[in-house]
């Protein structure tokens, strides 16, 4: 049906793009074989294994990990260039629903999984602390919130600023995060002790997000951990106690989250590779303190 | 004779051949959309099993972790905000059609005409990156006491994306109107004004409400435009520049957070299935309104 010249340029194309598509598959095939072979390895360990290390690693889920997260991704691919890591957000709960069925290596969580992940064969890594505090809009000028007045502001009952002591006379705006945010289940956890939030108030989707519109809004209160707090909002202290890194060693300021990194069954190859990386005693001491979190073993000891 | 039978065998094979890659291209199509449809309806339908109808249609109370799956905020913000953005855009786009068609000279017209035409390509999420950096913040100081997000500044934008729509529709509806409608009313001592009002706009109506129709349509679907100046709390607004949600934004911000097969997830297809019912019905008025014109 077709003249020769056209069957011969159809064959070139088809050959071509073959050829391309061969090129995708090869970094995700060496990938699983250096898996194996990093696997059985491992028992011989050494830094030899490092070099050999190839694939990619995808993780997702916390936005207000993600800093940490990627920082440990630049320095992990830095070490091993053949390595890619992907660090995307999209909240806790997408990051946990995403490890549970297979998109991702990874799954970033603020909070611990619980409920429905329980049977989904899911194992826990804990990487950092990441304390949190409430934040408000620099024209607020409150300094202080007790557990109970930041309780009933989350949960609507208290709408003005004038009626917290020493608040002025401005209609007070809640900012929230999206039902998958573990953030927010966070702060639903140890502020409202498991209450509602109000409906009323504008949602944003991520933890930048969060912080640039309490930062823009007047009269704005929300929450986000304190590696996101810059002097374009300001963080109040909870019940009388400001964050430090003593404070939530000695239990004095409660409003900390306990970071999870969860992955489907044990960790093989390159993602057992990057966690054991972001555990290890360099990366804890140098670059967990440096990006404000604070160290996985900061309160166990 | 020979050479003229094989020949024909093999143009009638030809033929038969790309009958069938069309007729089994075109079946694949319907397919894919017929699919979608069911599955969106399947699912959604699914909702009702836990949820009674009238709750999820007439309760304004939307608080998913406790189950209680009201959507009534969501309708009437939908409502609300497509109403508004028609009502802001139509009144513009009208005159400006009438401006293209009628009074502009040609050089203005060769010059505005793809210029406006290149404005419905602009994809939505400019406009609500624009709107969410300018329009939000000019909002809450021009309106004090208000956080600046709300319906009115999601129906400002849909009115400027809607806009070009409307006014390109109009004005090949008005252009393509008989000359003579024109001259016999000038022949009758109409002013240029009473033409334009009392003859030519009626007698285009069809092809401007098509516009008005594809306008609606456009607006009613926009997602992340809206997402980000709409303020995303799931309650019935109190004003224009109160915190609330649309139909689109809800399914936008609720999706991540659910899990195939729950009641949740269903509910959240069935308002996709009232997404799709509401633009079905806007495409049969189209259809309707267009065969209207043709008649006349």
């Amino acid at each position: 049906m077709f003249k020769g010249k056209q069957i011969t340029t159809l064959l070139l194309a088809a050959a071509m793009s073959l050829g391309l598509l061969a090129g995708c598959g090869q970094s995700k095939d060496s990938g699983a074989s250096a898996g194996a072979g990093g696997n059985t390895g491992a028992d011989n360990g050494g830094a030899k294994q490092e070099q050999q290390l190839s694939g990619t690693v995808t993780a997702s889920g916390s936005t207000a990990l993600a800093p940490l997260v990627k920082q440990a991704a630049a320095d992990f691919m830095d070490k091993n260039p053949k390595v890619t890591v992907n660090v995307t957000g999209g909240g806790s709960g997408t990051g946990l629903k995403n490890v549970a069925d297979g998109t991702s290596d990874i799954g970033n969580s603020d909070v611990a999984a619980e409920g429905e992940f329980k049977d989904k064969g899911l194992v826990d890594h804990v990487v950092a602390i990441a304390p949190f505090a409430i934040i408000t809009n620099n024209d607020v000028g409150i300094d202080n919130l007790s557990k109970q007045q930041a309780a009933d502001i989350f949960t609507g009952k208290i709408t003005n600023w004038k009626d917290i002591p020493g608040g002025k006379d401005m209609k007070i705006t809640v900012v929230h995060r999206p039902a998958s945010s573990g953030s927010r289940r966070l702060v639903q956890q140890i502020v409202l002790d498991g209450k509602e939030f109000t409906k009323e108030g504008i949602e944003q989707a991520e933890s930048g997000a969060m912080k640039t519109a309490v930062a823009s809004t007047s009269g704005a209160v929300g929450y986000v951990d304190i590696p996101f707090v810059d002097q374009t909002v300001k963080a109040v202290k909870f019940d009388g106690v400001a964050f430090s890194k003593e404070t939530v060693r000695s239990g004095a300021y409660k409003l900390y989250g306990v970071e999870h990194m969860y992955t489907k069954g044990e960790p093989a190859g390159a993602v057992k590779a990057f966690l054991d990386f972001i555990m290890s005693k360099d990366f804890q001491e140098r670059r967990v303190e440096e990006l404000k979190f604070l160290p996985a073993s900061l309160l166990s000891k | 004779m020979t050479n003229q039978t094989q020949w024909s065998r093999t143009q009638k094979r030809k033929e038969s051949l790309m009958r069938l890659l069309f007729t089994g291209s075109a079946s694949l199509v319907s397919l894919v959309i017929f699919s979608l449809i069911l599955f969106v309806g399947y699912q959604g339908v699914q909702t009702f099993r836990n949820i009674p109808a009238g709750e999820f249609f007439l309760s304004t109370d939307w608080t998913p972790s406790q189950n209680r799956f009201g959507a009534l905020p969501f309708l009437c913000s939908t409502f609300l905000l497509t109403l508004l953005s028609v009502a802001l855009a139509v009144p513009l786009a009208l005159s400006g059609a009438v401006f293209l068609a009628k009074i502009a000279p040609r050089a203005v017209r060769e010059m505005l005409r793809p210029a406006i035409d290149l404005f419905v390509g602009i994809p939505s999420v400019v406009y609500g990156l624009i709107g969410m950096t300018v329009l939000v913040p000019l909002l809450a100081k021009l309106f004090p006491g208000t956080v600046g997000y709300g319906i009115l500044p999601a129906a400002l934008i849909l009115a400027v994306m809607i806009l070009p729509t409307i006014l390109s529709v109009s004005e090949d509806a008005i252009r393509s109107l008989p000359q003579r409608l024109e001259e016999a009313s000038l022949a009758l001592g109409a002013t240029r004004w009473q033409t334009i009002r009392r003859v030519l706009i009626p007698a285009a109506a069809p092809g401007i409400l098509t516009g008005i129709i594809l306008g609606m349509g456009r607006a009613i679907g926009e997602t992340m435009a809206v997402y980000m100046v709409i303020g995303n709390s799931p309650q019935m607004p109190k004003s224009l520049l109160d915190s609330t949600t649309v139909l689109t934004t809800a399914i936008v911000k609720d999706m991540p957070s659910t899990f195939y097969g729950t009641a949740w997830n269903n509910a959240l297809y069935l308002m996709a299935l009232v997404l799709l019912f509401i633009s079905l019905l806007l495409i049969l008025i189209i259809r309707m309104a267009a065969k209207r014109s043709e008649l006349s």
